[in-house]
């Protein structure tokens, strides 16, 4: 078994409408910053242990399809680095 | 022959829907979930509230408790399932209806009357009412805006499974009276069956008539009785 970090990263599919983000553009903008568009999106990372890095990447495939992403309104990607 | 409210940590809904279903003549009583639902259990409530303080998503970490395996295979005995704001969220969330609720489009908590059209009256929860018919219910949240892909809320329409659309007074459904961005006005749905079904909108703060300005509410309570 080999020790990974598998990097999930969470976000809102294109096309769904993202309040909390438009809210914190427009909070920089009266900060004085010009902005075009802002997206936010969940990062998590996952210690894990796997046999080699495919598998690893499966796990957090699986955690992010039953958990941490909604697949009605986010699109998710995984990366994995040894650690 | 009971109606199972169930509580989970941040729950606060509960005794409310207690009291209400109390009120239309129906024995209900709160159901902690580390204690799963009673065998005989006549109806499942998943109450609105703050489940899990809203972690990861609202209504996520609800609809992964062990007391939902539950909660589905009681759904599939036919026995009826409403989840209401925090408890549609969870039910959603789950799997047990199509869509997803998620932040406001106005970013901000939205707590007042709102009006809802009935949209079908040949399912449990709508057979107080006839299709149409408009009643007056509270909603009282952050993230209710039904957000669902285009092929599947094509079906969900296909399917008459829209039970509620926010709409005006009068019943015109228009995107003034759509308080949060929902797609297509939706308010509430059906899941597979009729007998499950989740809705934004608190029908429980809208049936003692002590409590305000509406008891319209109680006609979707009476689903139990």
């Amino acid at each position: 078994m080999t020790a990974y970090t598998a990097t999930v990263t969470v976000r809102l599919k294109r096309g769904v409408l993202d309040p909390e983000a438009e809210t914190t553009r427009q909070a920089l903008e009266r900060l004085g910053f010009e902005v075009d568009d802002l997206r936010s999106a969940d990062r998590f990372e996952l210690d894990l242990d796997a046999p080699d890095a495919d598998a690893a990447v499966d796990r957090a495939d699986e955690m992010a399809e039953r958990l941490l992403a909604n697949p009605t309104i986010h699109d998710y990607d995984v990366a994995v680095a040894e650690r | 022959m009971t109606v199972a409210v169930v509580q989970f940590g941040g729950s606060n809904c509960d005794r409310d829907a207690v009291r209400a279903l109390e009120h239309v003549g129906v024995d209900a009583e709160r159901v902690w979930h580390g204690d799963g639902i009673p065998s005989d259990a006549t109806g499942v409530v998943l109450p609105g509230g703050f489940s899990y303080g809203d972690y990861l998503r609202a209504g996520a970490m609800a609809a992964r408790a062990p007391v939902m395996d539950d909660v589905r295979a009681a759904a599939a005995d036919g026995v009826p399932v409403i989840g209401v704001c925090n408890g549609a969220q969870v039910g959603s969330e789950s799997g047990l209806v199509s869509g997803a609720f998620t932040t406001n489009a106005s970013a901000r908590f939205q707590c007042e009357p709102v009006h809802l059209r009935v949209e079908r009256a040949d399912t449990p929860w709508t057979a107080a009412y006839d299709e149409g018919d408009v009643i007056e219910v509270p909603i009282a949240h952050g993230e209710g805006r039904f957000e669902i892909s285009e092929t599947a809320h094509a079906d969900l329409v296909a399917d008459d499974r829209v039970l509620f659309r926010y709409c005006e007074a009068d019943g015109t459904v228009t995107d003034a009276a759509n308080p949060n961005g929902s797609t297509d006005n939706v308010a509430g749905v059906v899941g597979d069956r009729d007998t499950v079904a989740v809705l934004m909108p608190h029908p429980e703060r809208a049936t003692l008539p002590d409590l305000g300005r509406s008891t319209d509410g109680a006609g979707i309570l009476r689903a139990f009785a």
